[in-house]
C-alpha cells in the first residue's frame, strides 16, 4: 500500500527522511532539502553579497549536490554571490584522473568557472609517490594537510573570499567520533562549526553540515545529478573507517543519532586549566600554524629529508596549565 | 497468464556495481516456488549467485551492509518493509552505495 506524502499534497511518498522520520514525495523531498540548505547558509551567516566563493569540487556526490544547490539558491534567493569550482589533483592513479572528468562536465553542466590544482605542482609529490614513502598508515595525514592548504592557495588565487566544502552530517559526526576516540581535544572544540575560520586564513564554509549522506544521494540520484563514485584506493586503512562503520551502524537502529552526535560535539564544554594550542603563523610559509612550522611544511620537510614518518608523531594537545 | 519465473531487474550504483564486474543493470529471472520472494531472499540470492568474493561489502547477516540504500520502482525501501518487502513481476530493484568520498 503507497504511503502518501506527510505534507497532505496528495502525492505518493519516495522516501522516509532518517533526520526526520517523515515521508515526503519527489517534490515536498526537494523543497525540504533546499530549504534546509538555505537555513543553515542564512541563519550561520555563511556568505555575504557579492563574495566570490570558491567550491571545493572533487566530482564527488557530496560536492556535486554542493555546486547544484548552491547555484539553485543563489538564484532562486538572490545571495549575489560568484560561484567558482576548485578542484585539487592529489595524483593518486586510478581515482583522481576519473573524478577530475567529472569535475569538468560539471563546469559545463552549471556554467561555473573551474580551476585545477595538483599537489605535483604545488610541492612536488603525488600521493603515490607519498604512499611509496611512508606507507599506508599515516598517508591520510599528509594528504588532509596538503589539500587543505592547496584549497586556501587556489581560493586565494582565484580571487575568492571563502571555501565551500561539502562536508555532510555524517562526516562531522564521524569527525567527533574520531576526535572522542583519539582524545583530540583541540579539534574537538572547533570540528562542528559551519564555518572555520582564523587570523589569516579564508573561512571555509559547510552549507552541507545537516544534510543526511542518504539524503544527498537521494537527492542527486532524482535530480539526475552526475557524479563520480569510488573509494579512495588508500581508504579502506583509514582511521576513519572505524568511525564510519560505527556510525553506520548506528544510524540503523536510531537514525537521529548523526545530528544527536553533531548537538553534542556542538555543546561539548572543556574543563577549566586546560591549555589549548595557540595559533600563530608558520615561520617558513606564513600559513595559519600553531607550532613553528605548519604541519605542511613539516611534512614536506620530512619527505624531502627522507625521514618522512617523524612528521605524524603527535605531540600532546591537552596540557595541564599547572 | 502463468509463468513459472518472476522477472525483475536489479540495478547497481554509487560503485556498488564494481562488486558485480562493473555491470550496472542485471535482468533475473527468479524461479517460482513455494517460498516468498521477498528482499531478503533476493539479498541472499544475489550473494549467493553473482558474487564470488567480497560478499561482506554488499551483505551484512540478513540485509544489505549499512551504508548501501535500496529503491524499488524508485521508492525508498523504508516506506515498503524493508527485507519484507514482496517482490512483483517487473519490479525495479536499485541498490545505491553511499560508501565513497564525496
Amino acid at each position: 500500500m503507497p504511503v502518501s506524502c506527510t505534507t497532505n499534497c496528495g502525492r505518493k511518498a519516495i522516501l522516509r527522511r532518517p533526520k526526520t522520520g517523515t515521508s515526503l514525495c519527489k517534490e515536498c523531498f526537494f523543497d525540504a532539502f533546499e530549504t534546509e540548505v538555505h537555513h543553515t547558509i542564512t541563519s550561520g551567516k555563511l556568505f555575504y553579497p557579492r563574495q566570490l566563493v570558491a567550491i571545493g569540487a572533487s566530482g564527488g556526490k557530496d560536492s556535486t549536490v554542493l555546486a547544484y544547490v548552491m547555484k539553485f539558491l543563489n538564484d532562486k534567493y538572490d545571495y549575489k554571490l560568484n560561484l567558482m569550482l576548485l578542484s585539487i589533483d592529489e595524483g593518486i592513479t586510478g581515482y583522481r584522473d576519473d573524478s577530475l572528468n567529472t569535475v569538468k562536465e560539471n563546469k559545463n553542466d552549471y556554467q561555473l568557472p573551474l580551476k585545477i590544482l595538483s599537489y605535483q605542482n604545488l610541492y612536488g609529490w603525488t600521493m603515490d609517490r607519498v604512499v611509496e614513502e611512508v606507507g599506508k598508515k599515516n598517508n591520510c595525514t599528509f594528504c588532509g594537510v596538503f589539500r587543505r592548504q592547496a584549497l586556501e592557495r587556489g581560493a586565494v588565487m582565484m580571487g575568492a573570499s571563502c571555501i565551500a566544502t561539502g562536508h555532510n552530517a555524517d562526516d562531522i559526526a564521524e569527525t567527533v567520533l574520531m576526535n572522542i576516540m583519539r582524545g583530540d581535544v583541540a579539534r574537538l572544540g572547533r570540528c562542528c562549526a559551519a564555518i572555520t575560520s582564523s587570523d589569516g586564513a579564508l573561512p571555509r564554509v559547510k552549507p552541507l553540515k545537516f544534510c543526511y549522506e542518504k539524503e544527498i544521494v537521494m537527492y542527486a540520484y532524482f535530480r539526475k545529478l552526475k557524479y563520480f563514485s569510488t573509494e579512495c584506493v588508500y581508504a579502506p586503512n583509514a582511521y576513519r573507517g572505524h568511525a564510519r562503520n560505527f556510525l553506520k551502524e548506528l544510524e540503523r537502529i536510531r537514525p537521529s543519532v548523526i545530528m544527536d552526535i553533531i548537538h553534542s560535539g556542538e555543546n561539548l564544554v572543556f574543563q577549566t586549566g586546560i591549555k589549548t594550542p595557540q595559533q600563530g603563523t608558520c615561520s617558513s610559509c606564513g600559513h595559519v600554524s600553531s607550532q613553528e612550522l605548519c604541519q605542511a611544511c613539516t611534512l614536506l620537510l620530512s619527505l624531502n629529508e627522507g625521514k618522512a614518518k617523524q612528521g605524524v608523531s603527535k605531540k600532546s594537545h591537552k596540557i595541564r596549565s599547572t | 497468464m502463468g509463468s513459472d519465473s518472476l522477472k525483475i531487474s536489479v540495478h547497481f550504483g554509487g560503485g556498488a556495481e564494481i562488486l558485480f564486474d562493473n555491470l550496472k543493470q542485471h535482468d533475473l529471472e527468479l524461479p517460482l516456488d513455494n517460498g516468498t520472494w521477498n528482499l531478503k531472499r533476493l539479498i541472499a540470492w544475489i550473494r549467493d549467485n553473482k558474487m564470488k568474493s567480497k560478499q561482506e561489502l554488499f551483505v551484512k547477516d540478513d540485509s544489505v551492509r549499512p551504508g548501501i540504500l535500496v529503491l524499488v520502482n524508485d521508492t525508498d525501501w523504508d516506506l515498503l518493509g524493508q527485507t519484507e518487502y514482496e517482490l512483483c513481476d517487473g519490479d525495479q530493484v536499485h541498490f545505491i552505495s553511499t560508501l565513497h568520498g564525496g
